[in-house]
């Protein structure tokens, strides 16, 4: 598949345009996986004794009225508009929820994602470099139990000894309960201090799967007439491996991005029902127990278009960074 | 440099050490299984007055609160994991087989249907879906292998999609829809067999993945319930008491871990025991 740039931009809008119609379907499958199961959502608040005409009124004010079509496209309409509605536990709008819980989760990914990355190119060139020597066994080994481990068995594991013994760590949650009083540095140290554990948890239980990628597209790298050209050249091998390898091997790293989302975002809400972090996981925890619909909708919706955006922008990413696209783009080389 | 894969050819293919130490964790996960009820050293559901006592004589992994044996409940409990982890991924295949063959084998609209259904499924975070969907109703056994095969099989249809597209083009399949065959039997007969080292290489991998899952549900309080017993459970009942009891925690966490461990052992061996090409540098 070949792009010139005005196909480029052509492309780019199909993509997006499928995105939408992928969230429309999305959106759908929540509300109708929901309404469509045995259960009344108004169960859960009607009281004994209730009269019939109040029901009704509750009813109304819950949009559980009407056709379910009709409450499906007042739901939809609704929270496209960012309206997800009141949560039913909580007794506040569930936008005012996610805005406190959103960057709350998003904090803890990017934190942990950076540290997953890192781990992984380390990891990675390491299993690349050592491969059929004793190091790739050993760091093939420690990956895969790193990657069996229960995330949230580790996080215990980690309050136990590094908090609870050891004492160097806060058990849980994002801020000390003296957070407000501190100045801007302080309270920075003070979340890095309540980040490490999760995060790192995160991190650990994640990395496997992208550094054996990177090796594998190392190993590809590593194999090409480039590579040899570069060491009949005498460039030393460290020089080989950074600037010529590395570099063609981050590529395909690009297009893994968008696929990491949900499993940041899952281990997230993992990690945060151990940790205490008052994030989109903990709330959607907290809600399922309280069948706090309105809300586990809003967290499942909320969840599923990052996923699909990452998906998009890493996509899109892959096809501006990638030469041998635009190349391809130009009409010089035909593919 | 050469590249890698020099060591593999001089040793015989079955006596790969992934493959040998995942048989057999796995195989001795199953035996204990199955001999549960004769490896106890005493009744599981049993309390005593000796509550949180440490690991040692008498109970060579403590008491938990209640004063039940925690090794004997650690050996009844691989049985809920190891049944779940199987069931849920039997689900999975079954339906991630039908789709992909469907697509892989069908026409082109079909083809693409299933795919945004799939792609649709994939963009949900798993978790949140199988939270969604647990809330629905009263957890039970039944239902946690019903959710979790419901929400696992598309990586399943995706890979099966992709070797059926390039099995239909071979000539025995062609051969077989020059004979006037139905659809349905060249897609059982003569595209599935030939899919079955990928089938089963992704089934054991995704034990694994269905046993973590199921132990956190159980953790959260959402899976089996309590004259069942299972590894996450404990773990929950046990987070409680974590400072005082360690062993409650820790024990069922590492019984958790050596069980996917075994799994993944196998599923990588297996992969490069049945399929040499991809044995290297693929995905867990």
């Amino acid at each position: 598949m070949s792009h010139s740039p005005e196909n480029l931009g052509i492309w780019v809008l199909q993509r997006i345009a499928t995105t939408a119609l992928l969230l429309v379907v999305l959106m759908s499958a929540v509300f109708w996986i929901v309404r469509l199961a045995p259960g009344d959502p108004l169960d859960q608040m009607v009281s004994e004794g209730m009269s019939r005409a109040d029901q009704t009124l509750m009813r109304q004010q819950l949009g559980l009225d009407g056709s379910l079509a009709g409450q499906y496209l007042h739901w939809a309409g609704a929270a496209l508009q960012g309206d997800w509605g009141n949560s039913i536990s909580q007794h506040r709008p569930v936008r005012d929820i996610l805005a406190e819980t959103v960057p709350a989760t998003l904090v803890l990914t990017v934190t942990a994602y950076l540290a997953h990355l890192l781990l992984a190119l380390v990891v990675g060139m390491g299993m690349a470099v050592g491969r059929g020597r004793a190091l790739e066994r050993w760091l093939n080994l420690t990956g895969l139990t790193l990657y069996s481990l229960p995330s949230f068995w580790l996080g215990l594991m980690a309050i136990l000894v590094l908090g609870a013994k050891a004492g160097w760590f806060p058990l849980g949650g994002m801020h000390a309960p003296d957070a407000a009083f501190m100045g801007p540095w302080t309270g920075f140290l003070d979340l890095c201090r309540h980040l490490v554990l999760p995060a790192g948890v995160l991190a650990l239980v994640s990395y496997m799967g992208t550094a054996r990628f990177l090796r594998a597209s190392l190993e590809e790298a590593l194999d090409q007439d480039y590579i040899l050209t570069a060491r009949a050249r005498g460039i030393p091998e460290r020089l080989v491996l950074w600037r010529h390898a590395l570099r063609n091997a981050l590529l395909p790293l690009v297009t893994q991005m968008g696929l990491h989302l949900p499993f940041l975002l899952g281990g997230a809400v993992v990690v945060e029902s151990v940790f205490g972090w008052p994030g989109m996981g903990r709330v959607t925890v907290d809600a399922i127990w309280s069948r706090d619909y309105p809300l586990i909708m809003a967290t499942t919706s909320l969840a599923a278009m990052l996923v699909v955006t990452g998906s998009l922008l890493a996509d899109i990413g892959y096809h501006l960074l990638d030469p041998r696209i635009r190349i391809a783009a130009d009409g010089e080389v035909g593919r | 440099m050469t590249p890698g894969g020099q060591g593999r050819g001089k040793r015989g293919r079955w006596s790969s050490p992934v493959l040998t130490v995942g048989m057999v964790i796995c195989g001795a996960l199953l035996l204990v299984a199955v001999a549960a009820p004769w490896l106890v050293p005493r009744d599981p559901a049993a309390m005593s007055t000796l509550g949180l006592a440490p690991p040692g004589s008498g109970h060579p992994l403590g008491t938990d609160v209640l004063g039940r044996d925690v090794l004997s409940r650690l050996i009844l409990g691989s049985r809920i994991s190891l049944v779940i982890g199987w069931m849920s991924v039997l689900v999975a295949l079954v339906l991630g087989v039908g789709v992909g063959l469907a697509a892989g084998l069908g026409a082109r609209g079909m083809d693409r249907a299933l795919m945004l259904i799939t792609d649709a499924f994939m963009a949900f975070p798993r978790i949140f879906l199988v939270l969604l969907l647990i809330s629905l109703s009263a957890p039970s056994a039944g239902l946690i292998i019903l959710v979790l095969g419901l929400t696992g099989w598309m990586p399943v249809a995706r890979l099966v999609r992709a070797e059926a597209l390039g099995l239909r083009e071979r000539d025995f399949v062609a051969a077989a829809r020059g004979l006037g065959l139905s659809p349905w039997r060249i897609a059982w007969r003569h595209v599935l067999p030939n899919l079955m080292p990928t089938v089963i290489v992704a089934a054991a991998l995704r034990v694994g993945g269905a046993i973590l899952a199921e132990s956190f549900l159980s953790f959260l309080g959402l899976g089996v319930q309590d004259p069942v017993v299972s590894w996450g459970q404990m773990i929950q009942q046990g987070r409680n008491h974590l400072l005082e009891g360690w062993w409650l925690v820790t024990f069922p966490g590492l019984a958790i871990t050596l069980t996917v461990v075994g799994y993944n052992l196998l599923g990588d061996g297996l992969r490069e025991r049945l399929d040499p090409r991809r044995g290297k540098g693929a995905r867990v």
